[in-house]
């Protein structure tokens, strides 16, 4: 028996270790060398690398990326969590608007962010349309800040959010949300006293799927905020190919990860049985 | 005196489906009113439509002499205690009773208090639901209903989810749990055992129609239908006239005062304090007799004698 579970576990456990461990112990033994003169990497072993990570200037941009994840996280749940709960009440039709959210992942993740791009920008289709119906005289700053960046992260990541909170919406029972009404709960009420902390951990689930990859995105803000929205993951992008500094690079993508774990751990800890 | 609560001539209809047919009764005030029916009877569809859950097709729901038709479920003075209970799993006992308190004054507090005293469940305010019994669920549940002081409280097959070994002694605690609060209560079976034992009054449902509401003796007794009178217990059907078992007489020998039908006994069946002897007629019936578990013992193939008094005939109107 345990022999047959080691063959069946096997061919996940390379995969773990030649594509998750051993790239990580690279990038490991990357952040703690110098870089060389014309960038890739020389001797000797130093930990200069994690120490220039406390500047206030690379701080700054952490917490920037926390926040931006954050809020984007925040709003994905606030427009998740009715689309959700209307898939779970929509009886046999759930199943056809559920294939609905999904449909945008038919579509590559960069020519959505560049549609965004044609919507937004100076003569895109929105500032045009309303030049054109009088009610602007000059084009509305849409693209390259903060709100396209996160108007680009919500819309990708709103499915993530989507997909748990339907799951345990959807295996909520019905008689507890009319025990509430029976009880005297007015639908508000009952929404916040008996739905929500049932979904508990849909939204600790979607939270997670949301927040953990917006804190790592370079793509969207790079393309919606032009360069001038910086969050940690163009940082990083940006020591593997413009500033050639690999060892910076890798000690500021192991540190965040470290950060996001501990987190993660900590959450768990507090959450308990009540989380996941 | 003006009954707490009445259905006038509702009837819900789903797609396809005729679930209850102008359906009418009063239950006064501070009865324990059963409707008992096979499934799919449209008893629980009945409770659902005085809780606000469902809304009439057509009649009227008077609670108090006022129409709550259009009321929605928080706004009518009744309480639900459900078939699976529905308590919240997120909360422990204590959350779930005061859930309808709403305010944490000293007065919800004294409330609480007190249902968690008449409920039994002194020291086991802070379990969760999952840590405690199914009859101590079921009593959470009751004290949850009972908290927000009902007009009436509506109870969808309170046994059902209780081991059969439970519920004769939870049956009793549940009438002397009515008795002592005083609380109306509209309860939903399909054990007419159940609904005879502990109820003031029973309406009998079938198919979605009332066919006879009365005190417990009254529709075991005299039934009004054939059907209210085959569902609240076994029925001999001879030449058309109902004869229950217990007022089924069976000898060996040829009766001297009344007619009688002569029979062969098929099997006997013991249940402990009496045996169902099973008899055919001449006229090819199974007729079973009740008696005695002490008296004379008949066997497979025994010629007998049936009669019975003409006092205990069911009379059926259909």
């Amino acid at each position: 028996m345990s022999r047959l579970r080691s063959w069946f576990l096997a061919p996940a456990g390379l995969w773990i270790a030649f594509f998750v461990a051993a790239p990580l112990g690279v990038v490991a033994a990357y952040s703690l060398l110098t870089r060389g003169t014309y960038g890739g990497l020389s001797e000797p072993w130093t930990l200069e690398n994690y120490l220039r990570l406390a500047d206030p200037l690379y701080l700054k941009i952490l917490a920037r990326s926390f926040w931006i994840a954050g809020l984007t996280t925040l709003l994905c749940l606030i427009l998740g969590f009715p689309l959700a709960l209307f898939l779970a009440r929509s009886g046999e039709r759930k199943h056809l608007y559920l294939a609905l959210v999904i449909l945008p992942f038919w579509t590559s993740y960069l020519v959505r962010t560049y549609a965004w791009m044609f919507l937004l920008r100076d003569t895109g289709l929105v500032n045009t349309l309303l030049i054109e119906a009088g009610w602007l005289e000059r084009p509305l700053a849409l693209l390259y800040n903060d709100g396209a960046v996160i108007l680009g992260l919500v819309h990708g990541h709103l499915p993530y959010m989507v997909l748990p909170l339907f799951a345990t919406l959807e295996r909520l029972d019905r008689s507890l949300v009319e025990a509430a009404g029976d009880l005297g709960a007015p639908p508000r009420e009952t929404f916040f006293r008996v739905v929500v902390p049932l979904a508990r951990p849909g939204i600790a689930a979607g939270s997670l799927l949301v927040f953990i990859p917006c804190l790592g995105a370079f793509l969207t803000p790079d393309l919606l905020g032009g360069g001038k929205t910086v969050m940690i993951g163009n940082l990083i992008q940006n020591q593997f190919t413009a500033a050639r500094d690999w060892p910076f690079g890798a000690a500021a993508s192991l540190a965040l990860m470290v950060l996001v774990m501990l987190m993660l751990g900590l959450l768990l800890r507090r959450g308990g049985e009540r989380f996941l | 005196m003006e009954p707490v609560l009445e259905l006038r001539q509702v009837s819900k209809y789903y797609p396809g489906h005729e679930a209850v047919k102008e359906l009418s009764f009063a239950v006064p005030r501070g009865a324990l009113f059963s409707l008992v029916g096979p499934s799919g009877c449209g008893k629980t569809t009945t409770l659902r439509l005085v809780a606000g859950f469902e809304q009439p097709t057509a009649g009227d729901i008077y609670l108090n002499g006022v129409r709550i038709n259009s009321l929605k479920p928080h706004q009518r003075n009744v309480s639900t205690v459900f078939q699976n209970y529905a308590l919240f799993p997120h909360l422990t006992v204590r959350g779930n009773i005061e859930f309808g308190l709403r305010r944490r004054t000293a007065e919800a507090e004294r409330r609480l208090r007190e249902l968690i005293e008449l409920v039994c469940l002194e020291g086991k305010e802070n379990r969760r639901i999952w840590e405690i019994s199914g009859g101590e669920r079921q009593r959470v549940a009751l004290a949850r209903s009972l908290a927000v002081a009902p007009e009436v409280l509506l109870l969808d097959e309170p046994l059902s989810a209780l081991d059969p070994k439970l519920r004769k002694q939870v049956r009793s605690e549940l009438r002397s749990l009515q008795r002592r609060v005083g609380v109306t209560f509209v309860l939903v079976t399909h054990d007419q055992e159940e609904a005879l034992s502990i109820s003031d009054l029973i309406g009998v449902m079938n198919e979605g129609r009332l066919e006879q509401v009365g005190e417990p003796r009254e529709v075991y007794e005299r039934p009004r239908t054939r059907f209210v009178a085959s569902f609240l217990g076994t029925v001999n059907w001879i030449n058309g006239v109902g004869i229950r078992p217990e007022a089924t007489r069976i000898s060996r020998d040829r009766p001297p005062q009344a007619a009688s039908i002569p029979a062969t006994v098929r099997e006997t069946v013991f249940l402990g304090n009496c045996i169902h002897v099973e008899a055919e007629t001449g006229g090819g019936h199974v007729v079973v007799a009740e008696v005695g578990a002490q008296d004379g013992r008949f066997e497979r193939g025994d010629r007998v004698y049936l009669w019975w008094e003409p006092a205990d005939e069911l009379r059926v109107s259909e």
